[in-house]
C-alpha cells in the first residue's frame, strides 16, 4: 500500500503540507497511535530528529523526521500542541528511545510538556532559569534582567518529574527517583580530563560497578539555535564551524546545502569534489584525535604525540587553501570561499602516501598492546537495536551493526561516484567502535585518491544574490559528519532570517546511550566508553 | 630600569610593554633591600620557567590548546611541562574557550580552588569578551567579569604562535612580581582579613549552598 494511503487510513485527520520537503501534519490526540504504528507495523525504527518550533497562535510543534532502516523511506510529520498555554503532547519516548533526551530538549527550550515522559528536566539551562529562550516571546532585550549570571551553585535534584493524565483528563506531576538516599553516587565533571570537554556524569556505584548514569548537558550551551532566528542566511555559516569544531567543513556542508535545496541552486561539479575531499580530509583529522585522546585518556601518551603530529599535517593542507586551522570557514552558499592552492594537489598525494605505512605503525604502537586490548574488548557493548533506537549515527551505530552511513544511504557531493567501503563491526565494544574509525581512515583515504586527479574546472562559486531569502516551507539536509549524521533542519517563512534553524547534534544520542551501555561496567570503563563513543561536547549543547 | 627577559626575542618585539614598566615602577616605589630583591630574582626565575596549566578546555580553543601542548609547538620548551588535571596542583589556567552561564560558577570555584599565586589567561574570542556568541542569552561575554585576567590572547581560535607569545608574555609578568612583601597579592591586607573573617563567621546559606526548594 503506498504510504500516503496507509497515513489516511491509520489517521483520518492527517493533512500533508507540501511546502519545502513537505510534511505530515498529525492531530496531537493521535500522535502516541501513530508512532506506534510507524514503529510497529510500517518499521520506521529510526528517529533521525526532533524539532521543536513556535506555531504562534496554535502552540507549539514537533517536527519528527523517521526512517526505516531496512527499507530506507522516510517521512516527515509534525504535531502541535492544543495551544500556547495548554503546551503538552504525548511523548514518544517509549517508542522511540531518542526522543528521550530530544523531549527534553524541546522542554526546556520551549516548555512542551511531554506527557508520560519519565524525566522531565531540563536538559541544558539550569533549573533555576526562567522563562523558555527559543520562544519568540521570550524577551532578549531584558534576558539579561530575567536571568543573570548566577553565581551560586547549581543543586543537582535526585528526582526527575513527570506529567501524566488521569483518565478524567486531570493534569499529575509526579516524582521519579533517580538515586536514593541510601545509593552512593560520584559526581564526575564537568572539569574532568576524561570528559573530553564539560560534561557531566552522576554515577551511582555499587563497589566500582555502574548502576545508573545520569548524564548533565548544557555547560557549553551557547544558544547558537537561537541566534541564528536573527542572523542572515550567510551569517548563520559561522557558527556552524564551531559546533563540533572536528567536523568544521562537514558542518557547514549541510547547512549550505541545506540552505542550496531550499534556494533550488546546484552547484558545479568542481565545487562538488573540493567539498567531499574537504570532508573526507576533516574525517581524517576528527579520527586522528580520535585516537590520539583515546590513548591518552588509556594511558599510553605516545600515542597522543604520534595522532597530533600526523594531524598537523591535515592542518597544514586546509591552512593553505581556507586560511583557517580549525576553524575554516570555507563552505559557503553555492560555492567555496577560494579555489584550492596550487599547492594542494601535491600535498594531498603526499599526504596519502605518508599516512597509510604510519597507520600500520599506530597499530603496532596502540592496537596490538595487550593492555589495550583487554580495556576495550567485550567492555561497553552496545546492541544494534539499542544503536538503532538511540540513533547513534556515525561510527558507533556501524560498530554495532548498523549500516548507517549517510554517504551511503543519502549520497550528496561525489559519494555516489566514488567506490568505498562501509565499514561495519558486529560486535557494538568499545574495540569494534575504535576499529571502526581507524579502519575509516584508510577508507577517507581510498576516497580521496580517487578525486584528488579528477577535480574538473569550473566556477568555484555561483553567483548568489546579496539577500538570500528561502522559500516558505521546511528543509532538512544531513551530511556524515565526522561521528554521525549531522543534519540541519530549517524553517522558513520566506524571510531572509530562518525562522527555526535546528542542527540535528550527532553527539547528543551518543549520550544519551551511555547509561544503557554503561550499566554492569566498572567505573574505569567508563573513561574507556567515553573516549570511544568520540562525542564533541559543544556539538551535544550547542 | 630592570627588563624581564625571554631569551629568545628581544625586549622591543613584545607589545605592551609599558604595562609592565608601571608594574616595575610601582615596585620601585614601594623599595626592597638588596638580599630580597635577588632573592625575588632566583623564585621568579624559578618560577616563570615552570609555569603548570590546569587542564581546563570547554570548546574549539582547547583542540588548539592540545595542539600547543603536542609535538609540532610543544610548550614544554617554555617549561609549560605537566598539565594538571587538578586545581589543586596548578600555577595558571588557560581559559580555552566560551564560559556559559551554567559553567560560570564552576569556573570560579575551580579558580576559587587554586593555590596562590595563580594567573588566569584568557583564550580567544570568547573568553575575552564572547567573541561570535556575544548575543546570546546563555554565554558569559568576558570571562574577566568573574575573575581577575593576567593575558588576553585573541582570535577564534588564536594559533598555537599566539597562544606561545601569550604564555611568554604571563612569563615576563611573572618576572617581575615581587615574592617577598605581598606585593603580588591581588588584594590588599585589610580586605584579606576581612574575607577570612566573613568565611569564619557565615553559616551555611551564605557559603554559596543554595537550599533544594522542597515545595515544588
Amino acid at each position: 500500500m503506498d504510504l500516503a494511503e496507509k497515513i489516511k487510513t491509520l489517521v483520518p485527520g492527517a493533512e500533508y503540507v507540501e511546502s519545502g520537503d513537505g510534511l505530515w501534519k498529525i492531530p496531537s490526540e493521535k500522535l502516541h497511535d501513530f508512532a506506534k504504528a510507524l514503529k510497529d507495523e510500517l518499521h520506521f525504527d529510526f528517529l533521525r530528529s526532533l524539532t521543536g518550533t513556535d506555531c504562534g497562535e496554535e502552540g507549539f510543534g514537533v517536527v519528527y523526521h523517521v526512517e526505516a532502516t531496512d527499507s530506507g523511506r522516510q517521512i516527515v510529520f509534525k504535531s502541535v500542541t492544543p495551544g500556547r498555554e495548554k503546551c503538552e503532547l504525548p511523548t514518544v519516548s517509549d517508542i522511540w528511545k531518542a526522543a528521550e533526551m530530544n523531549e527534553r530538549e524541546v522542554y526546556d527550550y520551549f516548555g512542551v510538556e511531554f506527557l508520560n515522559h519519565p524525566d522531565m528536566r531540563r536538559l541544558y539551562l539550569r533549573d533555576d532559569w526562567e522563562g523558555y529562550p527559543l520562544r519568540k516571546d521570550y524577551d532578549m532585550d531584558k534576558t539579561r534582567e530575567i536571568n543573570p549570571i548566577r553565581m551560586n551553585n547549581e543543586v543537582a535534584s535526585d528526582d526527575s518529574p513527570s506529567y501524566e493524565l488521569d483518565e478524567r483528563g486531570n493534569f499529575i506531576r509526579k516524582r521519579h527517583v533517580i538515586f536514593d538516599n541510601d545509593e552512593y553516587v560520584i559526581n564526575i565533571g564537568p572539569q574532568h580530563p576524561a570528559t573530553h570537554g564539560v560534561l557531566r556524569f552522576r554515577v551511582s556505584l555499587e563497589g566500582e560497578i555502574i548502576k545508573k548514569l545520569d548524564v548533565h548537558c548544557g555547560y557549553i550551551h551557547r544558544g547558537i539555535e537561537k541566534m541564528c532566528e536573527s542572523l542572515t542566511y550567510p551569517q548563520t555559516l559561522a557558527l556552524t564551524d564551531r559546533l563540533d569544531y572536528l567536523g568544521a567543513q562537514q558542518n557547514r556542508h549541510a547547512l549550505c546545502m541545506c540552505i542550496e535545496k531550499g534556494l533550488g541552486v546546484e552547484v558545479s561539479d568542481r565545487v562538488k569534489y573540493i567539498r567531499t575531499i574537504m570532508d573526507e580530509l576533516q574525517r581524517i583529522d576528527s579520527h586522528l584525535l580520535f585516537f590520539s585522546c583515546l590513548c591518552m585518556d588509556m594511558g599510553a601518551l605516545t600515542a597522543f604525540f604520534y595522532g597530533f603530529r600526523d594531524r598537523e599535517k591535515v592542518l597544514d593542507i586546509f591552512e593553505e587553501t581556507c586560511g583557517g586551522r580549525l576553524i575554516m570557514n570555507y563552505n559557503t552558499i553555492g560555492g567555496v570561499q577560494a579555489d584550492i592552492h596550487p599547492n594542494f594537489v601535491r600535498r594531498v598525494k603526499d599526504f596519502i602516501k605518508y599516512m597509510r605505512p604510519t597507520l600500520r605503525e599506530y597499530h603496532e604502537v596502540f592496537t596490538g598492546n595487550v593492555i589495550a586490548q583487554t580495556r576495550l574488548k567485550g567492555v561497553g557493548v552496545l546492541k544494534r537495536e539499542d544503536a538503532i533506537s538511540f540513533g547513534t549515527t556515525g561510527g558507533t551505530g556501524r560498530a554495532s551493526g548498523w549500516a548507517c552511513d549517510v554517504r551511503k544511504r543519502h549520497p550528496y557531493g561525489v559519494y555516489d561516484k566514488v567506490d568505498f567501503k562501509e565499514i561495519v563491526f558486529g560486535e557494538g565494544d568499545c574495540f569494534a567502535r575504535y576499529m571502526v574509525r581507524m579502519k575509516e581512515i584508510e577508507e577517507s583515504l581510498n576516497i580521496i585518491e580517487q578525486l584528488i586527479d579528477n577535480i574538473p574546472e569550473g566556477e568555484y562559486q555561483l553567483k548568489m544574490k546579496p539577500v538570500i531569502r528561502i522559500p516558505e516551507g521546511t528543509y532538512y539536509s544531513a551530511v556524515e559528519g565526522s561521528r554521525g549524521e549531522f543534519g540541519v533542519f530549517i524553517e522558513s517563512k520566506g524571510d531572509k532570517y530562518p525562522y527555526r534553524l535546528k542542527f540535528r547534534s550527532t553527539g547528543l544520542p551518543l549520550v544519551s546511550c551511555m547509561d544503557t551501555i554503561c550499566r554492569g561496567a566498572k567505573i574505569a570503563d567508563l573513561i574507556a566508553i567515553g573516549g570511544t563513543l568520540d562525542y564533541v561536547v559543544p556539538d551535544i549543547d550547542r | 630600569m630592570k627588563k624581564p627577559v625571554i631569551k629568545s626575542i628581544p625586549y622591543e618585539e613584545f607589545n605592551n610593554n609599558d604595562y609592565l614598566e608601571r608594574m616595575v615602577k610601582q615596585l620601585r616605589e614601594n623599595g626592597t633591600n638588596v638580599v630580597l630583591g635577588c632573592l625575588d630574582d632566583v623564585i621568579n626565575w624559578g618560577r616563570s620557567n615552570s609555569l603548570w596549566p590546569l587542564t581546563f578546555a570547554t570548546s574549539c580553543c582547547g583542540i588548539e590548546f592540545m595542539a600547543v601542548g603536542a609535538a609540532r609547538y610543544d610548550f614544554a620548551r617554555f617549561g609549560f611541562e605537566v598539565t594538571r588535571a587538578s586545581p589543586r596542583q596548578a600555577d595558571f589556567i588557560m581559559v580555552a574557550g566560551t564560559i556559559t552561564d551554567k559553567m560560570a560558577p564552576v569556573l570560579k570555584r575551580l579558580y576559587d580552588q587554586m593555590a596562590d599565586p595563580k594567573y588566569v589567561v584568557a583564550v580567544g574570542g570568547c573568553a575575552i569578551s564572547g567573541g561570535p556568541f556575544k548575543k546570546s542569552y546563555h554565554v558569559v561575554n568576558g570571562v574577566d567579569k568573574i575573575l581577575p585576567v593576567d593575558v588576553y590572547i585573541p582570535g577564534c581560535p588564536p594559533r598555537p604562535e599566539a597562544m606561545l607569545y601569550g604564555l611568554m608574555q604571563l612569563q615576563r609578568k611573572v618576572k617581575l612580581e615581587k615574592f617577598f612583601g605581598g606585593a603580588n597579592k591581588q588584594m590588599s591586607y585589610k580586605e584579606y582579613e576581612k574575607l577570612m573573617e566573613k568565611d569564619l563567621t557565615a553559616d551555611k546559606n551564605e557559603l554559596n549552598v543554595e537550599q533544594p526548594d522542597m515545595s515544588k
